[in-house]
């Protein structure tokens, strides 16, 4: 059967049922279903989210102070970003402000998540949808030096260094043990790249598996450890001591300074030099595959991150903007309001949870959660067996989050183009530039490829934004300012008796939003709208397919049973399963309802 | 023949020297804090131990496990999974999906019976028939229990798999259940932590490849070679703690000058962990060096034990340095005696262990060492 979306695509359901389950080389449990037709050109889509927590209800009743620990559990792939969301929930509904060099932190500990988390993604989780381990073996590794050097100055380029590598993954081959690498979709038509490409790209999948642990120390710093560092209501508990007599056993002195500047170096040049690069040699033999675009060129979003100066988090302060487009007019950035209860509001009725009203959505501080597992009437299987989900019912633990209404992307990609509808140069001059490289127009950039090569430019915005940040808080040292922690109103009896609040992130993977209600100086109710739930939404009562389905749409797939094209385009929203699911109560109670202004 | 190769056969095929192997195993001594005559053990062990296959599943969890297995720097996370161990399934890095993923689950029990290891991240939710964790369209509890049936040992990775952790703290609205609650038939080493230290992890790994048993574990489960020890005991901040000089509030003159966190709510004194001897991501720091307290995150049910940042589990609108003060006096006596509690547990422990070696169960065990674990709470 065949019928045109809200949101304007076509889904045709009669073609062959194909599964993946498990989507693998994301975070967190996912299953895929998909219609292909007689040429094998997928016409229908649908995601599910197949595992669910309920932090959110643990957490009430909580200590306010204690939520960012719980929330960090959310995910431990974008670590630290939701314990930063959740400080700033807790901090905007106590009135809390925290000093500038406890920002400036912050903010670092943010951009080094950025750098590693999309320089794993890319090469850990991603590059395997590209890159073909075993065509690697074909390669001429004279000729892959020569690639290598002539797209990046990247020392470790030598003729013989490839073909250490490349003997290395023979004998590895030749064990007859592959592995992860085992079952993989080697030889499928979809890899297009050259022997040499494939063995650059498996000796950096090395190269970066080694040096991304660097990244992290900078947490390590700040936070104690990685991943799950610690962080603080009211600042960062790393206090900082330069040229006291005990300055040595202090958190944060000129030792642990100079090592976060060194890997910010480092960070700067292996990004800048071996994922860029790659990135752009991978590209530019993918550039007539631009499938997967989906909602991209049509509705995205972002609430915007990196306060620059500490305490203001209005638009004109976020170093990533904030902003939405819709229908594709990308002339106009639309405000984005959270605690406007008309905007983001979340719906339940293809999800496995119940409302009294499912027509309705409700805002995150009214959200009401209630889960109600069960299969609708044309899917195949049994409860605890599903060869087969049904659409047209209840099929995810992920709710449906729409802003007024629409079905949004969020990630990388959105906030380049949102930062590029704004004209800021910083996101639209390397769009520009990657584009006139690899020869294509603007519209190219709503694809998987874009989707892709977002994340790369902005790991290196990242990097490049972790130097600016530790100059600053050099500068702001030496201006004699060494607090890390406002202590103010540190304890519950400063505290309103009664209070809300919302705090922001852009995580890796998108836009993150906390809600918090603080009664007696508890946890009242506490919900979590995070960048998988708005990717990987079920459909809404109107029938509005969300990202994940949409970017499925119209690929065409070489070999279908061998999903190579599916991960493809999923890996390309980096999805993190942990965090997108949602709340309950233990005995289907109503656990949220809160009446605001 | 996959099946007979060993770890040395396999550095040799892939080009590595002989020296650079012995160079590995002493590196491999070192990381385990094993002298320099176990140099020669572990080569042996090596050169004519096969590879061995993990099966690494992923329940209700975080991924943050995996995150911190692949920051290990000795040995290095793609030494281990390229070549010590076969790592035919982790759905985080594995190339293959959907069916021809989950075909693995179930051609390396059949070919490897009772020879791989089975690493379980996260933990399996119980309610709702299970449902709360999908994999191929099935709980994923009845996978676990599946795949657990030949495995030779199996690793607990984690406060989920090893505890329940964050998904199982009150009101654990799931079932959320730790993995000896469903595999009860199998030695199971605990490597508790939200998340582990990297170099734990594959210390654990290494140990076992190298000696061929599991390590000697607690009466809980745990490696005794890392989970003996209390933060606290091995805390460089120790001395302020003896001395009583303590942080009062955040970034006050004790906090930039590193003194004792105990009454911020440091969880130090009733966490046994290796972070305050090994340390994060290289030695770089750990918790308490970075300025924060301790939250406990090894041990078991650490998210229903807080607040973090108070020693009282209720805070009646007292600030939060009265309560410290009030406590601080109290609970130094309490630390003490918990000391002496666990000094004779551990002893207590280790005479057990003489008898029980690799045994992972410890059912009567835990009786005992859970009095000096609460003792040392109170």
């Amino acid at each position: 059967m065949t019928t045109t979306t809200p949101n304007g695509f076509v889904l045709d359901n009669s073609g062959r049922r194909m599964v993946v389950d498990p989507v693998t080389r994301i975070e967190g449990h996912m299953r895929c279903e998909v219609n292909i037709d007689d040429q094998k050109i997928i016409r229908n889509a649908v995601s599910s989210g197949t595992m669910w927590r309920g932090l959110e209800v643990i957490l009430k009743g909580r200590d306010p102070r204690d939520a960012w620990a719980f929330c960090e559990r959310i995910c431990g792939v974008c670590t630290g970003t939701h314990a930063l969301t959740s400080v700033r929930a807790v901090e905007d509904a106590l009135g809390i402000t925290i000093p500038e060099n406890a920002n400036i932190i912050r903010n670092m500990m943010q951009a080094t998540l950025w750098a590693h988390d999309h320089l794993v993604h890319f090469y850990h989780l991603h590059a395997l949808d590209w890159v073909d381990v075993l065509g690697a073996l074909k390669a001429d590794p004279k000729a892959t030096s020569a690639l290598a050097q002539s797209i990046s100055p990247w020392p470790n380029a030598s003729p013989g260094y490839f073909r250490d590598v490349q003997n290395r993954l023979k004998k590895f081959v030749a064990s007859g043990q592959l592995g992860p690498f085992m079952n993989g979709y080697w030889g499928n038509p979809a890899y297009k790249l050259p022997p040499e490409a494939n063995l650059m790209a498996v000796t950096h999948y090395l190269e970066a598996l080694d040096f991304q642990r660097e990244i992290v120390k900078i947490h390590t710093v700040f936070g104690g450890k990685n991943p799950h560092p610690n962080w603080l209501v009211g600042g960062v508990a790393s206090a900082i001591n330069l040229d006291g007599p005990m300055a040595a056993g202090a958190p944060v002195n000129m030792v642990q300074l100079n090592l976060v500047s060194s890997i910010i170096d480092r960070t700067i040049e292996f990004i800048d030099q071996v994922y860029l690069p790659d990135l752009l040699a991978i590209g530019s033999f993918y550039k007539d595959w631009l499938y997967g675009g989906g909602l991209s060129g049509h509705n995205v979003l972002a609430y915007g991150d990196f306060p620059d100066r500490a305490n203001d988090y209005g638009p004109d302060n976020l170093l990533i903007p904030r902003g939405a487009i819709v229908n594709g007019n990308l002339k106009e950035v639309l405000d984005v309001d959270l605690r406007d209860l008309e905007q983001v509001q979340e719906f339940v009725d293809h999800s496995w949870y119940r409302y009294p009203n499912e027509n309705e959505g409700l805002h995150p501080w009214e959200g009401i959660t209630d889960p109600n597992f069960k299969l609708g009437p044309n899917s195949k299987g049994t409860k605890t067996d599903i060869q087969q989900l049904d659409e047209g019912a209840k099929y995810s633990w992920i709710k449906a989050p729409r802003w007024r209404g629409h079905a949004m992307e969020v990630g990388p990609l959105s906030r380049f183009t949102i930062g590029y509808a704004r004209g800021i140069a910083e996101f639209k001059d390397p769009v520009d530039k990657v584009l006139t490289d690899l020869g294509l127009p603007f519209e190219a950039l709503f694809s998987t490829l874009g989707r892709t090569a977002a994340r790369g430019l902005e790991a290196s915005w990242a990097a490049h934004k972790l130097r600016y940040f530790h100059d600053k808080l050099m500068a702001n040292l030496k201006s004699g300012d060494l607090s890390t922690a406002n202590i103010q109103k540190w304890e519950p009896s400063s505290w309103p008796k009664e209070a809300k609040g919302v705090g922001f992130a852009e995580a890796p993977r998108g836009a993150l939003g906390h809600w918090v209600h603080i009664r007696d100086a508890r946890i009242e109710a506490y919900q979590a709208v995070v960048p998988t739930t708005w990717n990987g939404s079920p459909r809404d009562p109107a029938g509005n397919i969300g990202a994940f389905e949409a970017s499925l749409l119209n690929t065409p797939m070489a070999d279908p049973e061998q999903p190579v094209e599916i991960l493809r385009t999923l890996h390309s929203f980096d999805p993190c399963l942990a965090c997108s699911t949602h709340i309950m109560g233990p005995g289907g109670e109503e656990l949220t309802k809160v009446q605001v202004r | 023949m996959p099946e007979t190769e060993t770890f040395y056969g396999v550095l040799r095929a892939q080009g590595v020297t002989r020296r650079s192997f012995l160079k590995f195993c002493s590196l491999t001594a070192a990381a385990l804090g094993l002298g320099p005559d176990y140099v020669g053990q572990i080569a042996y062990a090596m050169e004519t131990k096969p590879r061995i296959p993990v099966l690494w599943m992923h329940g209700l969890e975080c991924t943050c496990c995996s995150e911190s297995f692949i920051r290990s720097g000795h040995p290095l996370a793609k030494d281990v999974i390229l070549k010590m161990i076969s790592l035919d399934y982790d759905d985080t890095l594995m190339a293959s999906a959907g069916y021809q993923a989950e075909a693995i689950l179930d051609e390396i029990p059949k070919k490897y019976p009772g020879e791989y290891i089975l690493a379980v991240e996260g933990n399996p939710p119980l309610n709702e028939d299970g449902m709360y964790c999908i994999v191929g369209g099935k709980p994923f509890v009845e996978k676990l229990k599946s795949v657990a049936a030949n495995a030779k040992a199996v690793i607990a990775w984690g406060a989920c798999a090893s505890w329940g952790c964050v998904q199982a703290a009150h009101p654990n609205p799931t079932a959320a259940t730790p993995i000896d609650k469903v595999i009860t038939d199998k030695p199971i080493i605990k490597v508790p932590g939200c998340p582990p230290i990297a170099e734990v992890m594959t210390g654990v790994i290494t140990y076992m490849l190298t000696f061929g048993r599991i390590p000697d574990l607690d009466g809980r489960g745990r490696p005794l070679m890392f989970y003996s020890q209390r933060i606290h005991d091995k805390c460089y901040r120790r001395p302020h703690f003896d001395a009583g000089e303590y942080v009062e509030s955040w970034d006050d003159q004790g906090a930039r000058e590193g003194y004792c966190l105990y009454k911020m709510g440091c969880k130090g004194p009733t966490t046994y962990n290796a972070c305050s001897t090994v340390r994060w991501n290289g030695g770089v720091s750990f918790p308490i060096q970075s300025g924060h307290g301790c939250i406990g995150c090894s041990e078991e049910g650490f998210w229903d034990n807080g607040p973090f940042y108070s020693r009282l589990s209720d805070v009646h609108g007292f600030g939060i340095e009265a309560n410290a003060d009030k406590i601080g006096g109290v609970a130094a006596g309490v630390v003490g005696a918990g000391v002496a509690v666990h000094a004779g547990v551990s002893a207590v422990m280790r005479a057990r262990n003489k008898s029980h070696k690799g045994d992972a169960s410890g059912s009567d065990q835990s009786t005992e060492k859970d009095k000096g674990h609460k003792g040392d709470q109170q």
